[in-house]
């Protein structure tokens, strides 16, 4: 089978006077439906790892397939796309437009991915059903709490119906009844067969994954289990 | 390990009105700012469209002053010094002036005029009496006017209006009568009510029937302050004028908009043989006038709107600037979302080209409003053409088009990586 991620020697450095090696020869491999937490100290490389995943960079070098596709061989309009309809991204500082409400944020994604407005208000509904939020739709996102703000977040990112839901450091500004919360959403969301890759810098939330992987200085290290 | 083609993937896609609307989305979240922003493009177009406005609203008002009557008129008066006149060569009109200039294109009539060589008195005096009982009365109804000796087509050349009775005509010319038509001013000086019995007045103890009295006239306005008696009469009882003593003039009505090239062609007409003799006065040419006036004024302000407007970009350049480096992470979020380099650019493009858009739909506005004022105040017409009003918006997204162009490519290259550090 196909793996929907599959990075082989992938290396990331950042160039300057004095250049950063972020990451090191990295092989990593993610089939559909998995739970990955990826674990380490501040300034690891996670952030750059999930970032490489996302298409949000590009490994200088090594080769990574996505759903065995290699977006170097893309144009910049369908790394667009690839990242707007198969991938969704949760932020530790939630990244919402503070005066639009929790539904027009819902909505951001959809938005650049051509769903028709009707279309897009009905899934947008559905994905803040389905965090819980039903009751906060016309709720300016600056008037809402710190959890409900990450519930939006992954709503938004839900709306566009990913197969890969990329998180970076998600309960990092929540306190832990509301990190728990968000914990057991995504435990939902990995049922219901999301691949999910979760970045963490706090071993707690590191142990709710299906697989652990630890990044140090650049390299990437999994128990096998 | 497979490699698939990226065939399968679809671009990423986005209406326009999606984007207008994430751009109107923009713009309203700080109504305050984009109103600052729009300012100068306010001030700059407002004084566009009113210089331009004003300009040919004083314009129109020119030539609707000259079209309708100067611009109709041409007075022909034959030359008084002419030195270097070739030997043989007869100054003045010639025998029949009016014929001649009557087959010109675009005249419409023609009449001579001139003051009869009256040296018998000290002041030309004349003494008007109510007949029947009959002899003058010196000492009573003497007045002091001008006496004008004038053809029939003179009349008409002036739109002469009548109050009364009626206007000599080729017979009382050709049969030297003696009849006078007053001016309405000259016959309420004389007392004279009415012309009914055919009063009669004396000039020099020359006795005239007046026939009529003219109520008024649209071009020389010594008519109505004088008698007016036939050419033939005059020149029989006091000699006509000599030629070449400039005392003789031809006044002519033109079609509208005829008086410049009736006046071009009109001396040749009459004079073929030597037009240098006479001397023709004809309106100023109003497109000149009106041009000078785009010139003079209409340069200076129109220095001052593309000032205005050149500040009104860079405020929009620095605002969408700031706009776009304040929202950094929002446009990293956008990117993660789906959205294209271009979907970026043109966001901060058209919320730029909107606040200049904006800027001229108000600039217009009160440009408008000042052209109406102004002319309201000095009982203008105003006049603006309407592409004026429709070109300022336009005109004002254009720059904000262009001030927008660099903050734009400064949001489309932003890394999404980077973007999203914070
Ligand atoms: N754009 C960049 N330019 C230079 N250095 C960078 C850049 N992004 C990240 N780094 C460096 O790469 C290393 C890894 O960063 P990051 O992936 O953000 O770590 P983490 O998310 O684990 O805290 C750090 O030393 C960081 O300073
Ligand atoms: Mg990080």
């Amino acid at each position: 089978m196909t793996y929907i991620i599959n990075m082989q020697g992938v290396g990331r450095t950042f160039p300057g006077s004095v250049p950063v090696h972020a990451l090191k020869d990295v092989n990593f491999m993610v089939s559909s439906g998995e739970y990955v937490t990826v674990v380490g100290p501040s300034g690891s490389g996670k952030s750059t790892f999930l970032n490489l995943i996302g298409l949000l960079d590009t490994p200088s070098v090594g080769t990574y397939l996505i759903d065995g596709i290699d977006p170097s061989t893309m144009g910049e309009k369908q790394r667009s796309a690839l990242r707007g309809t198969r991938i969704g991204f949760v932020f530790q500082s939630f990244h919402l437009i503070g005066h639009q409400s929790a539904i027009a944020n819902t909505q951001l994604g959809m938005v650049y991915n051509g769903v028709p407005r009707k279309q897009r208000i009905t899934r947008a509904r559905d994905s803040l059903a389905r965090v819980g939020l039903s009751h906060r739709e016309e709720a300016v996102a600056q008037t809402l709490s710190g959890g409900e703000r990450q519930r939006v977040a992954i709503a938004r990112a839900l709306a566009g119906r990913p197969s890969l839901l990329l998180c970076d450091e998600p309960t990092g500004n929540l306190d832990s009844n509301n990190a728990n919360s968000i914990l057991a959403l995504l435990d939902e969301l990995h049922a219901d067969d999301i691949t999910l890759i979760v970045v963490t810098h706090d071993s707690e939330v590191a142990a709710r994954g299906q697989r652990i992987v630890t990044v140090k200085d650049g390299h990437l290290s999994e128990k096998s289990q | 390990m497979k490699r698939i083609s990226a065939k399968g993937i679809k671009s990423s896609r986005m209406s326009l009105v999606d984007i207008l609307g994430e751009s109107v989305s923009g713009m309203m979240t700080r109504p305050g700012r984009a109103a600052l922003t729009s300012l100068g493009t306010v001030i700059g177009v407002t004084v566009f469209v009113a210089t331009l406005g004003l300009a040919s609203t004083a314009a129109g008002q020119i030539s609707s002053r000259f079209d309708a009557m100067a611009a109709t008129e041409v007075t022909v008066t034959d030359q008084t010094s002419l030195p270097d006149l070739p030997l043989g060569v007869i100054p003045g009109f010639g025998d029949d002036p009016e014929l001649a200039a009557s087959k010109i294109n675009g005249l419409s009539a023609s009449g001579i005029y001139f003051t009869p060589d009256i040296t018998t008195s000290e002041d030309n005096s004349v003494q008007g009496s109510l007949w029947p009982p009959g002899p003058p009365n010196a000492e009573k109804n003497s007045v002091s006017v001008d006496v004008m000796a004038v053809t029939p087509g003179f009349f008409t050349a002036v739109h002469a209006e009548l109050q009364q009775g009626r206007e000599f005509d080729i017979f009382h010319q050709t049969r030297e009568e003696p009849v006078a038509v007053l001016g309405r001013a000259t016959a309420q000086r004389l007392g004279l009510g009415t012309v009914e019995q055919q009063p009669t007045v004396f000039i020099e103890n020359q006795p005239f029937s007046v026939i009529g009295i003219v109520d008024d006239v649209e071009r020389v306005p010594m008519a109505l302050t004088s008698v007016l008696i036939p050419d033939t009469t005059a020149n029989r009882i006091w000699g006509a004028p000599g030629p070449g003593e400039g005392q003789v003039s031809l006044v002519v009505d033109t079609e509208i908009g005829a008086a410049q090239q009736v006046g071009a062609e009109i001396a040749t007409a009459i004079r073929p043989d030597y037009p240098g003799v006479l001397q023709v006065q004809m309106p100023p040419d109003p497109r000149t006038l009106r041009d000078g006036i785009n010139n003079d004024m209409t340069g200076l302000f129109m220095a001052l709107a593309v000032v205005c407007l050149f500040v009104g970009a860079v405020g929009i350049a620095n605002t969408t600037l700031v706009s776009v480096i304040e929202r950094v992470p929002e446009i990293g979020l956008r990117r993660a979302l789906g959205a294209r380099k271009f979907h970026i650019a043109a966001q901060f493009l058209i919320e730029s080209a909107g606040l200049g858009f904006i800027g001229g739909m108000v600039g217009a506005t009160l440009g408008a409003s000042t052209v109406i004022g102004v002319s309201l105040a000095q009982t203008w017409g105003p006049l603006l053409d309407p592409r004026t009003i429709i070109s300022a918006p336009l005109v004002g997204a254009g720059i904000g088009l262009l001030a927008g162009a660099y903050p734009s490519w400064r949001a489309a290259r932003t890394e999404p990586a980077q973007a999203l550090r914070s």
